[in-house]
This record gives C-alpha cells, sequence and structure tokens, in this order.
C-alpha cells in the first residue's frame, strides 16, 4: 500500500475519531437506584444526565392536566420538536420526582405518553435532553380528594 | 399469557404504537390489613425493538401507574415485528411480540 | 329519634319536571330526558351515555387519554375467558348466553313467573348454579369481568327497558325504584335526585355530580378509584356509604328495582359499556 492511501485511511479514522469527541457520548438511561430514588429534582437530573442546569423551552409540549380527575392514574404527554435523545418526566411533591426516562434513538419521534401517580397537588417538569443540554416545561396539577365520589 | 398488551399501527412510514402491560406496580408504601408493608414491586425498564434495533426504551419509577402505558412513534412498516419487553425490580422479565398493522 | 325522610318529588316538581302520580312510565322518561336536555343544552343527547364526561371538557380529555388503552380492556379478555370456559358438566356460559353473550339489552326485564326484576348479573349466576357450578361474588371480580365481556359485545344495543301492562307488579317494582331514587337518606339526608338531577354539574367539594340520564348504559365499569371493574350494584352501594346511609344488599329487591328504574330512564340511549370512569 502506498503512503497517499496510508494517509488516506488515518485522514478517515482520524475525521470519524474527531466527529465522535465533538457530541456527547450517548447512553441509553436504564433503571438506577441513584436517579431514581432520589428525593431532590436537582440531584436526580444530575445523577441521569450529568448536569442539573435547565433552559426553559417552547419547544417542548406538556400535556398533562389542570385539575387531575384522580391522581393514582393521571394521563401525561410529553413531545418536542427539538432533536431529542432523552425525555424524563417529574413530579414535584412525589417522595422521589423523576417517574420516567424515555431514550429516544434515531428514527423515533420524540414523544412519550404514559399514566403518573401524584400524591398531591405538584408542579410537573417535562425535561429534554438535546445535543448535550437540558430543556424544561412545567406547570401545575392539581391533585385533590374527592371527598364525595366515594 | 404475556402481560403486554400491544397495539401498533403504521400510518405514512410512523408506527404509533400503544402498549399496555399488566403489573400492579406496587410502590412499598402501601400497607397489608395487619399493618405490614405490602414489599415494592414494579417494572423497571422497557424495551421495545423492530427491525433488529431497539426503537424505544424507558426506566420508570414505582410512580408510574399500575398497569403502566406507554404510547411512542417510530419509523417503520406494516408488517415489521415490534417486540416489547420489560424487566421487574425483582429481575421478573416478560415479552411479547406483534405484527404491525 | 325518628328521621322524617322527605321525598323530593316535591322539589322535582317546582323545577318543571313533570312528575305525578298518575304519569306513566313513559311520560316519565321524556320529562327527564328533557330536564337534561335542557339543562346541559351542549351535550347531544346520546353523549349522556358518557356520564360526567358529557358536561365536563377537561375530565373528558383525561378519559379520552385513558381511552386510548383503557384497563376495562384486560377485563374483557380474562371475560372471554371465563365466558367460555367449560363447567364440570361440559356446558358454559355460552350455552345460556349464546356465543358472544351479546345480551346486555335485554336487562334487566320484569320476570312475570317469579315476580322479580331480573339483572344480567342475576342472570349470569342462575345460568352457573343450574349447572351445577358457584355463583360469582355479585360486586367485583370474576362477575365484572364476564359482564365486561358480554356489555363489549352489546354495544350499541338501544336501552328499551319494557313494564308489561299486563303485570301490575312491574309497574309496581318500578314506582318502588322511582321511590327510592327521590328519597333522601343518610346521614347526609340526601337524595340520588338530590346530586344527580337537581343539582347534576354541581361541584361536591372535588367531584362533579353526573347527569342520572344515561347513569346506566356502560356497566360494568373500571373505576380508577376502585382500581379495579365494578358492577352497578357495587357502585349503588358505594353511593350509599357515601351518603352515609346503610347500603343494601347487591341483587337484593331494593337495588334491582332502582336498576330497573334507572335504566328505564335511559330508554333511548345506547349501552356503551364497559367503560372506565374516576
Amino acid at each position: 500500500m502506498d503512503r497517499r492511501s496510508i494517509l488516506k485511511i488515518a485522514g478517515t479514522i482520524s475525521a470519524a475519531v474527531a466527529a465522535t469527541a465533538a457530541f456527547p457520548r450517548i447512553v441509553f438511561a436504564a433503571y438506577s437506584q441513584k436517579a431514581f430514588k432520589n428525593p431532590s429534582v436537582e440531584d436526580s437530573l444530575n445523577q441521569l444526565f450529568g448536569s442539573n442546569a435547565t433552559t426553559p423551552s417552547d419547544d417542548i409540549k406538556l400535556k398533562a392536566p389542570d385539575i387531575a380527575e384522580n391522581g393514582a392514574v393521571v394521563p401525561i404527554e410529553v413531545s418536542t420538536s427539538m432533536k431529542a435523545d432523552q425525555i424524563a418526566f417529574m413530579v414535584k411533591e412525589n417522595p422521589n420526582p423523576l417517574a420516567i426516562v424515555a431514550n429516544i434513538p434515531a428514527g423515533t419521534e420524540a414523544m412519550v405518553k404514559t399514566r403518573v401517580r401524584m400524591g398531591k397537588t405538584t408542579q410537573v417538569t417535562a425535561v429534554v435532553s438535546s445535543n448535550g443540554k437540558l430543556y424544561t416545561a412545567s406547570k401545575e396539577v392539581k391533585v385533590t380528594i374527592g371527598g364525595c365520589g366515594g | 399469557m404475556s402481560s403486554i398488551r400491544i397495539k401498533a399501527k403504521e400510518r405514512n412510514g410512523s408506527v404509533d404504537v400503544k402498549t399496555l402491560m399488566k403489573h400492579n406496580m406496587e410502590t412499598g408504601l402501601r400497607k397489608k390489613k395487619d399493618g405490614s408493608k405490602i414489599p415494592e414491586h414494579w417494572i423497571t425498564d422497557v424495551t421495545a425493538e423492530s427491525g433488529g434495533k431497539t426503537v424505544f426504551t424507558a426506566a420508570f419509577n414505582t410512580s408510574i401507574s399500575k398497569d403502566p402505558y406507554l404510547a411512542f412513534k417510530f419509523a417503520g412498516n406494516k408488517g415489521d415485528t415490534l417486540k416489547i419487553s420489560w424487566k421487574d425490580n425483582t429481575g421478573k422479565t416478560d415479552s411479547a411480540e406483534t405484527a404491525v398493522k | 329519634m325518628k328521621r322524617i325522610i322527605q321525598t323530593t318529588l316535591a322539589g322535582a316538581i317546582g323545577l318543571g319536571v313533570a312528575f305525578s302520580a298518575l304519569a306513566g312510565p313513559v311520560d316519565d322518561q321524556a320529562a327527564f330526558q328533557k330536564y337534561y336536555e335542557s339543562r346541559f343544552p351542549n351535550t347531544p343527547t346520546e353523549d349522556f351515555a358518557n356520564g360526567v364526561y358529557s358536561i365536563l371538557p377537561e375530565a373528558r380529555e383525561q378519559w379520552e387519554s385513558i381511552e386510548e388503552f383503557p384497563p376495562y380492556e384486560l377485563a374483557i379478555e380474562n371475560g372471554e375467558k371465563l365466558y367460555h370456559s367449560k363447567f364440570a358438566n361440559g356446558k358454559s356460559l355460552a350455552d345460556c348466553f349464546g356465543p358472544e353473550g351479546a345480551v346486555r339489552g335485554q336487562y334487566p326485564f320484569w320476570d312475570k313467573d317469579r315476580g322479580m326484576v331480573m339483572t344480567m348479573e342475576r342472570a349470569v349466576n342462575e345460568c352457573r348454579e343450574a349447572n351445577g357450578e358457584k355463583p360469582y361474588r355479585w360486586k367485583k371480580g370474576k362477575i365484572a369481568d364476564v359482564t365486561a365481556y358480554m356489555s363489549f359485545n352489546s354495544r350499541g344495543q338501544e336501552v328499551k327497558v319494557e313494564i308489561p301492562t299486563d303485570d301490575s307488579r312491574a309497574l309496581a317494582a318500578y314506582e318502588d325504584g322511582k321511590e327510592h331514587f327521590y328519597t333522601k337518606r343518610g346521614q347526609l339526608n340526601f337524595a340520588c335526585a338530590d346530586c344527580h338531577l337537581l343539582t347534576a354539574g354541581n361541584l361536591y367539594r372535588a367531584d362533579t355530580t353526573s347527569p342520572a340520564f344515561g347513569h346506566a348504559t356502560s356497566w360494568p365499569v373500571f373505576r380508577s378509584k376502585w382500581q379495579s371493574m365494578g358492577t352497578l350494584h357495587r357502585r349503588f352501594a358505594g353511593c350509599h356509604n357515601n351518603i352515609r346511609a346503610n347500603p343494601y344488599k347487591a341483587q337484593g329487591t331494593e337495588y334491582s328495582n332502582l336498576e330497573y328504574f334507572v335504566t328505564y330512564m335511559s330508554n333511548g340511549l345506547e349501552f356503551n359499556g364497559p367503560a372506565a370512569r374516576k
């Protein structure tokens, strides 16, 4: 093999290495005690993403009721037009605020719907990890004890 | 029989997935009649695979409602096989497969 | 101290709901329906079958999210298995009610031979007992799963409860159910009509009361509160407990007659069970 082709190959390899180094490593977040069995919003984010620096974003659509019909089953939806790697959902007043983390591989829409338990009226926050940065959208969900519904 | 029910419908190259998993999702806070606590027992991880790759995964806390529901969308086609599996905190697992409609 | 039980019939008349001792059930039902249609003019008539979700948009949104994959689907599945599983004698519920159990629209009805209101739950258990099997318990569990399956297959059937004119006991049972509906009871001294007719749509602490028109169409129901399926009589008992009245026995005469009246009041709507409710 002549010198030129070796250099060409070497050039390709170093470009690839450079490419990986430029973007943060994308790790599929799995269940971990440190992130989930954690009473602190800030610390759970730290454990999950290595950072808790967040910026509010209008590009995140957070759907949750203003008044939950029943705190045991609150339907929520988070979606974003950003290129998201992870979507997390926090329920501030729950003993352990982090409720779910969804991993969004390439080819999957940045959207997740689920049903969450909320113990009482609380702020809820959707956290989107995009290009190594964290973005949020929040709202309040009122949770009541019916009293007459039985 | 599997605890996982899957509805997967493709439209314009996007597969709309809705899944319901039968699981009590015990928080560990409930008490039995004798006052003793019902131990925590919940699904911690869910994985969805199709066409040989992982199309979605999620990690749950005990604050996900009983009989967890999950909805997501990925790029795929009618007839593709979609497999959804879960693992819970006791190490128990389950999975189900369906063909995308 | 004897509690004075007043009926709210007078109150209902005061509000223009034309109930008189001489008006027949047909007139009762027409007046009942008209009352709710004018109280909730934005609700299409057939939508009353969806209970409180027909009058509360914010709650309806959450209900629609749940309907994406409702918890009662698991009950229907289990019900299907139970419905088709063989008794010791080789038969199954299908021998009594057909291959799909699509018989919701036939209940409740007045059984002339036995002089009583026959409900679907009672019919299921009588089929079991006639075939040497133990009856299910009345309020939840297997009875609710089986009737969820049967109700699901009956969706769309019209509610058309009949009161045969050749047996005066049928009308008496209807009138008994009607009186129950309008009689104040319990420590809170409420009648069904107080919350579900006169003040339907109002807030009681954090609950909005649903219109009684449409109450009987969607059973059995998965209630978020119960985190399980339950029958109509389970709900009747729950309601009585809420107003601190002693509940009656499930499938006893009182609740069966009440079911007869309440379902008759929904004549014209469609059965849409099983359903998910708060």
